[in-house]
């Protein structure tokens, strides 16, 4: 058992945990003495938050933007990942001349809390022991990645956003911040999301956590401690949650039922289909980057997430006297987050006659279409933003 | 009300323009039906308003969000009812409450959400409909209603005595109404509106709840 795990592993997962506790990016590290409490009621302490910036920010602090990524996205929302060396996951919106233009808006993009590429997770070492947290790591929620993510714009000097925004989780962290620390944002846009985790997304992610469990090599949680990676359980959580992310038209469209580099099947159990082969490599490359204990605790903030439940169950209590400007957006065929959970979201604000645009955006690419370049949500984002930069006299 | 000189001349709907005189500068506005935002933008121009709107079609929606206004995807059956009361200073229906498809229902939302509907409509008691219909034996088809009645959204048209009524049924008060003529010129709706709803091709009526809840 090595007490220095960092060190102890092949290429890919020693970047991968180098990068787990010693960012390329920025980090935040805030001492013992200014703990987390989180909705467990545990306090947690140190706490690491890595970040990226892009742009500057104005003398009046006006112009900042927070991007909060999804389940498995990270930092780098604009700049290459240090373990894949990749571009930015939303490379297309975020950069100079942009929708999200880099050239007027200050960017910040931080790793959630519980993630596994700078901020502290599972991945994290546990000072208390010199190991990582691995499953001894409290189970965290949407809000307390949020009220991570505050200490943050409380460093960074920032009174109020100009504007936070984020699809899926992202999005589910939009709505949390617009709700609880409404004064602190300027304008939101919650893209791809919903206000509570429905039964069906519960279900999935359940799937992805017995997967990971249920491989020996997750060693209870501790497979750091036996040098080993839950490789096969974590590939399959992410096979099935892809499946979920694309729609049954934008799978047809790309694979139809071609077969992988034969001509006939084999009458095995190889990947016969396109399709299966491209799951297979959604899944091993995934393994390459990603904490399979971060999967676990990620998905389970995911689960609790519910804006209502805290507030009466009445989704418009979490809104009430708000004078941020929401963006609502939706896809067709966006079945994960289907556009009637954003017009549940939609009638809560009108509901306190909030400021409110909502758009559907019409494509076939499923729940993924919000990390795509779709032209009508991209000049959506850009006029909302426009519009948003006006009234808060941000010059053009 | 002062008269309101639109950016571009001649671009704006005569019944958009008289709207625009009526709402107070700096109020809050709800535009059901907004279409491509047109009025919303005039509002905003000319009167600071605060304004949203609702609308149909995902297309207009996206054009209006695209240009910078507050507008959500929705249906005015459905979605008033959301709205808590007196949450505007007005809420606007303009050309819609024919394509309704509750527009008593409709217009009790916009009373109760607005202090203040405004409320414009094609008049299916001008003269060249009441001729088209009385000569031809058919659906008329103007320039207002140009859809054949199989293809027309409007389900639920009226006249302007047609509208008093309803609005004498649901308790509102008539602040100001005017009819236009077919070459836009305003005709004033005081105590006879029978020459209006002759002329009237189309009418705005500002309306006020009464009693209030």
């Amino acid at each position: 058992m090595s007490t220095a795990p960092v060190k102890s592993f092949g290429s890919t997962t020693g970047v991968r945990l180098a990068e787990a506790n010693n960012p390329s990016s920025k980090v935040l590290r805030l001492p013992d003495s200014e703990p987390l409490r989180l909705a467990c009621d545990q306090l947690l302490a140190p706490i690491s938050i890595a970040y990226e910036t892009y742009g500057t920010l104005n003398s009046a602090k006006s112009n900042a933007i927070l991007v909060c990524h999804a389940l498995t996205g990270d930092q780098y929302v604009a700049s290459e990942h240090p373990v894949t060396k990749k571009p930015g996951w939303w490379e297309t919106l975020v950069g100079p001349g942009k929708p999200i233009d880099t050239d007027r808006y200050f960017v910040i993009c931080p790793n959630i809390l519980g993630g596994c590429m700078g901020s502290t997770g599972p991945a994290s070492i546990d000072p208390k022991t010199g190991k990582p947290y691995g499953v001894h790591f409290p189970v965290i929620t949407i809000g307390d990645m949020v009220n991570a993510q505050v200490r943050l714009i409380d460093h960074l000097g920032i009174d109020q956003l100009f504007c936070v925004v984020g699809g899926s989780m992202g999005g589910m962290q939009v709505l949390e911040w617009a709700s609880s620390h409404t004064e602190r944002v300027f304008s939101a846009v919650p893209i791809a999301t919903a206000a509570w985790h429905s039964s069906q997304n519960i279900a999935f992610h359940e799937v992805g956590r017995q997967a990971v469990m249920a491989d020996p090599d997750w060693c209870g949680g501790d497979y750091h401690s036996f040098d080993k990676v839950p490789r096969n359980g974590l590939a399959v959580a992410r096979m099935a949650a892809h499946i979920t992310y694309l729609s049954e038209d934008a799978l047809h469209r790309k694979f139809g039922r071609n077969l992988q580099e034969r001509s006939k099947v084999t009458f095995s159990f190889n990947a016969d289909f396109q399709v299966e082969s491209y799951l297979r490599h959604q899944g091993s490359t995934f393994v390459d980057r990603f904490d399979a204990n971060s999967y676990l605790y990620i998905t389970r903030a995911m689960d609790y997430f519910d804006l209502a439940a805290e507030r009466g169950d009445v989704l418009a209590n979490a809104f009430r006297g708000t004078k941020t400007r929401f963006c609502i957006v939706s896809f067709t065929s966006d079945w994960l987050y289907p556009t009637r959970e954003s017009r549940e979201i939609v009638h809560a604000l009108n509901a306190v006659a909030a400021n409110v645009s909502f758009v559907e955006i019409d494509s076939n690419n499923g729940h993924d279409a919000f990390l795509l370049e779709e032209p009508e949500f991209f000049a959506t984002i850009r006029g909302f933003l426009s519009a948003a930069g006006k009234k808060r006299g941000l010059k053009v | 009300m002062q008269k309101i000189v639109p950016p571009a001349p001649g671009a704006h709907r005569v019944d958009h323009l008289l709207i625009a005189e009526m709402v107070e500068p700096g109020s809050r506005v709800l535009d059901v039906g907004c279409g491509d935002g047109a009025l919303l933008q005039l509002l905003a121009e000319t009167k600071s308003t605060d304004g949203r709107g609702v609308e149909l079609s995902r297309e207009r929606v996206n054009a209006c969000v695209t240009r910078g206004l507050s507008v959500i995807q929705g249906d005015a059956d459905r979605d008033l009812a959301d709205y808590p009361d007196q949450a505007f200073d007005y809420a606007i229906l303009s050309l819609t409450i024919q394509a309704t498809r509750f527009p008593k229902t409709v217009l009790e939302n916009l009373l109760r959400i607005g202090r203040r509907a405004i409320v414009s409509f094609p008049n299916f008691g001008h003269w060249r409909i009441r001729a088209e219909l009385l000569f031809t034996g058919r659906m008329p088809q103007t320039r207002n209603l140009p859809e054949p009645w199989y293809a027309s959204p409007d389900g639920h048209l009226c006249t302007i005595k047609d509208f008093a009524d309803l609005v004498a049924l649901l308790d509102a008060e008539v602040e100001a109404a005017v009819a236009f003529n077919t070459s836009g010129r305003r005709l004033p709706i005081r105590r006879s509106i029978s020459l209006q709803n002759l002329l009237g091709e189309k009418a705005v009526f500002l309306l006020r709840k009464r009693h209030p809840a």
